[in-house]
């Protein structure tokens, strides 16, 4: 070391946006619509190594399917997608305006990123298991999960089908295929690995669809489901939905400035991709290519999600404090719901007028549910559940100090 | 002891598809202790099979595989090593049912070797159960004995919580009763060695009276369970030991039958003193049998250190502070 030496210096990545300042959205490196390529299905997990740097689209500009990865889909199956999208959307709305007037303690909504978990689940078959994160309840609406149960537990009324024990949003539905959702991020990730493992030993069909988000991928659960997914070939879809946002944290605080979240699974030997998550088509046909190859056995597929959240993390949060107010508006990849709207129109299967109907009566749907789940109570409210039922599923038979300490409260 | 562990897998194995065992080296090898030696040539490699050496997917696959229908038997090479698991156990074995209200469970077992002894240092000598018992979900369960070993580990596979299984491993191969510098006596010599072929459960919740006395009761599990015998011999003391078996939740009423009968009472463990499970075990005394004691409720324990190399036998709470911990309850 020389006295010229400089001294050094600690890189703390800042995001290109914040309040006050031009949004630059370069750090994305976007690709037109059909560019990058489509390969087999059977591709090594080495020769997708360009994809985990490339950026799967179909849906140009204008609302054309167009390129290698446009799916084979029906318009029914897209007009369902978009249906579930737009009844994810006001379910959102109301739910924080109820959080709001305090019938619920917490709401967290999932807009501007509706379309991944929408079109993931349409592609996947009713068997097949999801370990969410909170912001995939689309999963339950795309699998017509009832939405008067949804709000039950977001209510933590008496009808709560987890009897009050979690906060709102932390669903568990074993009917619709969706685990139950962990507070502490990422655990389930290395969990569906276990679940798809499970299904290879016992000789299954299932497989498992994982789902974390680009801040908890730094958690050693993220690292170590991509080492047991790669090392057993497990039939599972390893999802990392890059909303770009972790609370306050840009994608950056992750480790996503110098490369790609799908390029940690290339590292890993898993094929990856990254794709355009506000594309309900390169969804639906990212999706069906990496079930197919879980299904038939050829490995896990890794998948990196390009969104943007774009609401605030919670209803405990205030996204104005550290990012421009009006950044969603300018996120090049725009609204899932306007950009497939767009295509079954010029594809001739929807209508301005369609659609507006089709909104009304997903609003007077949720209304309804509404209702009648508030009929059995909110937070704010009650009745609640009753505290006997605390004591209750910590262990399969209630221990003997449980009884005591439950005869102790008096209930 | 070794082999009743693995005549207990071997049994789950038999009986049970759902059962899998996996964890680092338990596969070809048959684990660094031997416990799943030829099993997995016996059951094939995707019931029994190494995994990467990462104890949070170890016990996350765990969660994964119970959640899908497995009754998982994951090996933890060394309690020690725990730690990067521990966030599954706590966050998710411990809480799936509850947080799900039943949706979801995670029966699993999780094996470890726990304890010292074998000059194993600070990295391979803990005794964590403290961890496991302040965490409502899991079961923490110890045996000291082959017998118990075996009846105890199919209770655990059987059962549909999460079970954390400490096997002591200084008495892997015999009961060691704290003398290290008398020859090792082998499990051969004595009569809890005699391990019956086939299925056979020693229920969990349930304590052992290993040795009745009328003096003074010792609450104690493990290795201290020889520990403990030594010094009651050595001193002629008519002590009453009381053997956990599990530790939580635990069999109350054993205990205070014991202490209510004696009247004086000495609690043994390896771990650490500060916060130890001695601290939850004379609480519960002093609840339960407050008026019936003759004197200062005792603990023998680890000093509050790590656990030193070197220094093993002056940390080690070996027979002569046992013997002392007697002289002191019966003179009071």
């Amino acid at each position: 070391m020389t006295s010229t030496t400089p001294p050094l210096k600690l890189h703390v990545p800042e995001p290109a946006e914040r309040p006050g300042r031009e949004p630059d959205f370069s750090y994305l490196h976007l690709k037109p619509a059909g560019e990058t390529r489509r390969p087999p299905v059977d591709a090594l997990p080495s020769e997708t190594s360009d994809l985990a740097y490339g950026l799967v689209r179909v849906l140009d500009e204008v609302g054309n399917a167009v390129g290698p990865w446009k799916p084979e889909v029906a318009p029914e199956l897209l007009i369902e997608g978009l249906r579930a999208m737009l009844t994810l959307r006001v379910y959102d709305a109301r739910m924080l305006t109820a959080q709001r007037q305090k019938k619920m303690s917490f709401y967290m909504q999932s807009l501007g990123e509706e379309g991944i978990s929408i079109a993931h689940t349409l592609a996947l078959e009713a068997d097949d298991m999801c370990f969410p994160t909170y912001r995939q309840q689309g999963i339950l609406v795309a699998r017509g999960a009832s939405l008067v149960d949804m709000m039950c537990q977001l209510f933590s009324n008496t009808r709560d089908p987890i009897k009050g024990r979690q906060m709102p949003i932390l669903h568990s539905f074993k009917k619709h295929g969706f685990f139950s959702l962990a507070g502490n991020l990422g655990t389930q990730y290395i969990q569906a690995v276990g679940w798809a493992m499970a299904s290879a030993i016992k000789g299954g069909t299932a497989i498992a669809s994982a789902w974390i988000g680009d801040g908890s991928t730094a958690e050693p659960d993220f690292h170590n489901a991509l080492t047991f997914a790669a090392v057993y070939q497990a039939p599972v879809i390893l999802n990392v939905v890059n909303n770009q946002w972790a609370i306050s944290s840009f994608q950056f605080i992750a480790g996503g400035e110098a490369t790609t979240f799908a390029a940690r699974g290339v590292g890993n030997g898993i094929a990856s991709l990254r794709v355009d998550g506000n594309d309900f088509l390169a969804v639906y046909a990212a999706s069906k290519w990496a079930i197919e190859r879980a299904r038939r056995g050829l490995g896990p597929t890794l998948i990196e999600w390009i969104t943007y959240r774009a609401g605030a993390h919670s209803t405990a949060d205030d996204p104005t404090k550290y990012r421009p107010a009006d950044d969603w508006a300018r996120f090049p990849l725009g609204d899932p719901v306007r950009r497939l709207k767009q295509h079954l129109i010029a594809i001739g299967a929807w209508s301005e007028q369609q659609h507006e109907r089709a909104q009304k009566e997903v609003e007077e749907t949720v209304i309804a549910a509404q209702k009648e789940a508030e009929s059995y109570g909110t937070l704010a409210t009650g009745p609640l559940p009753s505290s006997a039922l605390m004591f209750e599923d910590v262990y399969a038979t209630m221990p003997e100090h449980l009884r005591r300490q439950r005869q102790h409260l008096g209930v | 002891m070794v082999q009743a562990i693995r005549s207990a897998l071997d049994v789950a194995l038999a009986r049970d598809g759902n059962v899998v065992i996996f964890g680092e080296d338990v596969g070809y090898f048959g684990g660094v202790f031997r416990c799943t030696e030829g099993l997995q040539a016996k059951y094939g490699a995707s019931r029994v099979f190494d995994t990467p050496i990462a104890e949070g997917g170890i016990v996350g696959i765990a969660v994964g595989m119970g959640a899908y229908g497995l009754r998982p038997v994951a090996e933890i090479q060394f309690a020690d090593y725990m730690y990067p698991g521990y966030d599954q156990i706590v966050s998710a074995a411990a809480r799936l049912r509850y947080r799900s209200a039943g949706d979801f469970t995670a029966p699993l077992t999780i094996r470890m070797p726990c304890g010292g002894g074998i000059y194993g240092g600070q990295t391979h000598s803990q005794s964590p159960e403290v961890l496991f018992t302040h965490v409502c979900g899991l079961r923490t369960v110890m045996p000291s004995n082959p017998y118990d070993a075996k009846g105890l580990l199919i209770s655990a596979i059987e059962c549909d919580d999460p079970v954390i299984f400490l096997e002591p491993k200084r008495i892997y191969n015999g009961p060691f009763d704290g003398h290290h510098d008398r020859p090792v006596v082998p499990w051969s010599a004595h009569r809890l060695s005699e391990v019956p072929e086939g299925h056979y459960t020693v229920p969990l919740e349930s304590a052992s009276v290993c040795r009745p006395g009328s003096q003074l009761t010792v609450i104690t599990y493990g290795t201290m369970v020889w520990v403990s015998e030594a010094a009651a011999n050595e001193t002629g003391t008519d002590a009453e030991i009381i053997d956990l078996r599990s530790i939580w939740p635990l069999d109350l009423k054993t205990i205070v039958d014991s202490v209510k009968k004696t009247g004086r009472c000495v609690i043994v463990h390896e771990a650490t003193r500060t916060s130890g499970f001695g601290a939850e075990l004379a609480a519960l005394v002093q609840e339960h049998c407050f008026y019936h004691l003759e004197a200062p409720i005792e603990r023998v324990t680890g000093w509050d250190t790590p656990y030193p190399h070197a220094q093993e036998w002056a940390y080690f709470p070996g027979p002569q502070r046992v013997g002392e911990a007697f002289r002191r309850v019966l003179e009071s």
